[in-house]
């Protein structure tokens, strides 16, 4: 499968907006599906559907084996030492919170501290929120430098002996900063602290390896990486799925159920209550053979060039301000048009077929520690260009024009 | 419809030079509110005189410049103007707003009229019509002394 004409697997592009073609930059909050996912739905549903791993009739067999078959894949493609390390959520969300529940619920006390960074998304800040709330526990901020980026030196600082865990993201959704999740995780681990990763934004764009980065936890969001809504996977080191507790409780996820007591069942089913998104989680699996297929290493290469060349024409622009320039960028432009508020910003674009987005991202603190209230922001998937990349400059030239800058 | 039609000159201008964007000097009623979606925010305050007649309304905030303009605009046109009156006006334009053709309040003058109809473009763009009605929703919780801020969430 060819890059150049990576666009022709994606139906979306033969629609229309505003009679022009979509230039697509909103990846980062969501990707386009390709074909292959989207047949995949239809397929499961049209054809071979079945709830799985309850009734043993032939079709409820064959769909728990393609259910755990993208089990195999995903611990394939992010190279998990254990098939059951992979559990699937409804969402990255989901995973997080499920890692502050159990974790939380299990080592955290008062005074215990989470260690998170000013780049996280509120997915990542939110949960940890909930047990300040409830158990007392504090949240530390790593502080970004000048580039937007966040360097292990400022993780270090921040690191005390109430430290029991490090969350960070993989890759900023703002300032588009890769972080240095391995040489984090070694240190963490050389002070006795779990780290969680956010991959949200990682696991579409960057090469993953669990093994390597070590990390004991790392959440994935599906319908980012060309897969479908409502999916999302934790990778968990197997010693944390066994020794945290259950997060929601229901069918599936026990072994014995009596008047006085419950048993819970193996993994990963013990984290997989109730009807699991079983369509999505057969269609996900289309997914990893797209990335596949296009090689990790050549959607890399093409994505290190746009977003290089996204910044190039951006910085000639003037009075577009980029934010962050952390050396290590991937997939994400943020930006600020002095005297063009970025919603503006985003409805005019808009006109053109232009599809990006605007406001904090939900990423409320980095912006109050930027100054800022609101950013526009033009993210990248694989089927982008630096085609895409002119029109969005040319369309960020046609919105200073009707603002009269 | 053209972009054009929803950023007119006049939208344009109030965007970039709000009137009454200061604090009224001895306020007797104010609210905030918020759009947690775009990050906007304005907090209104109000003077109302004994006969309840707005002596002065003014506007702190941040926005778009829909929503700059609509506040500004607003708070324009609101001065002299009765409690009830500014009431009435306001429920007229929330009214234009989401779906009729025209403002029919009786307490508008033409002038006034054809000025708020600028702002009738957002209709065509459901996003952003609670940017030009956030100003408004939060006019009306500082006249009847809302505690709560106003959350564009909240209202539609």
């Amino acid at each position: 499968m060819s890059i150049s004409n990576i666009k022709e697997e994606f139906p979306i592009f033969n629609n229309k907006i505003h009679n022009n073609d979509l230039v697509y930059l909103d990846s980062a909050n969501s990707s386009q599906k390709p074909q292959s996912v989207i047949e995949r739905v239809n397929e499961f549903y049209t054809n071979e559907f079945s709830n799985t791993g309850r009734s043993v009739h032939y079709l409820a067999v064959a769909a728990t084996n393609l259910y755990e078959n993208t089990r195999s894949s995903v611990q394939k493609y992010i190279n998990a030492k254990d098939k059951n390390e992979i559990v699937f959520t409804k969402g990255a969300t989901e995973a997080i919170n499920l890692v502050a529940n159990t974790y939380g619920q299990k080592f955290l006390d008062e005074g215990d501290e989470i260690l998170i960074t000013e780049l996280e998304h509120h997915s990542n800040y939110v949960p940890w929120h909930f047990l300040r709330k409830s158990k007392g526990i504090k949240i530390e901020f790593a502080e970004i430098n000048n580039d937007g980026e966040i360097t292990v030196e400022s993780i270090e600082k921040k690191i005390t002996s109430k430290t029991k865990l490090i969350a960070i993201t993989h890759l900023s959704n703002v300032t588009g900063a890769i972080l240095p999740v391995k040489e984090i995780t070694e240190l963490a681990h050389s002070k006795g602290i779990a780290v969680l990763v956010d991959g949200c934004q990682g696991a579409p764009h960057l090469k993953l390896d669990m093994q390597d980065i070590d990390c004991d936890f790392y959440a994935i969001s599906c319908h980012k990486m060309y897969g479908p809504t409502g999916l999302g996977v934790l990778y968990a080191k197997k010693k944390w799925l066994e020794e945290l507790p259950p997060y929601q409780g229901g069918g599936g996820m026990i072994n014995d159920v009596t008047k006085d007591s419950i048993t819970y069942g193996d993994l990963p089913n013990k984290y997989e209550a109730g009807t699991m998104a079983t369509a999505q989680v057969i269609a996900f699996d289309q997914s990893i053979k797209f990335l596949e297929k296009i090689g990790i290493e050549n959607m890399i290469k093409h994505e290190k060039e746009l977003i290089e060349y996204g910044q190039e024409i951006l910085r000639k622009n003037n009075s577009v301000k980029l934010i962050g320039s952390p050396k290590n960028r991937a997939a994400v432009l943020s930006f600020t048009i002095e005297g063009v508020h970025p919603h503006d910003i985003a409805t005019i674009l808009d006109e053109d077929g232009v599809a990006i987005r605007a406001g904090h991202h939900c990423c409320q603190i980095l912006h109050d520690k930027l100054g800022i209230s609101a950013s526009a922001r033009a993210s990248l998937g694989v089927y982008n260009t630096k085609e895409d990349l002119d029109q969005l400059n040319s369309s960020i030239n046609n919105c200073k024009k009707i603002f009269n800058l | 419809m053209n972009i054009k039609e929803l950023y007119q000159e006049i939208i344009l201008e109030h965007g970039k030079n709000p009137r009454n964007l200061r604090k009224t000097e001895n306020f007797n009623k104010d609210a905030k509110g918020n759009n947690p979606l775009c990050g906007d925010n304005v907090h209104i305050f109000l003077k109302l005189d004994e006969d309840k007649k707005v002596q002065d309304v003014s506007f702190e905030g941040s926005g778009c410049a829909i929503s700059m303009a609509s506040a500004s605009i607003m708070t324009d046109l609101m001065k002299g103007k009765e409690e009830i009156e500014v009431k009435e006006i306001v429920n007229d334009f929330l009214c234009m707003i989401k779906e009729n053709p025209e403002l029919k309040s009786k307490n508008l003058e033409e002038d006034e009229k054809t000025k708020l109809m600028c702002l009738s473009g957002v209709k065509q763009y459901p996003m952003r019509v609670k940017c030009a009605t956030l100003s408004w929703h939060t006019l009306i919780s500082a006249i009847d002394n809302k505690p709560e801020e106003i959350n564009t969430e909240g209202v539609d």
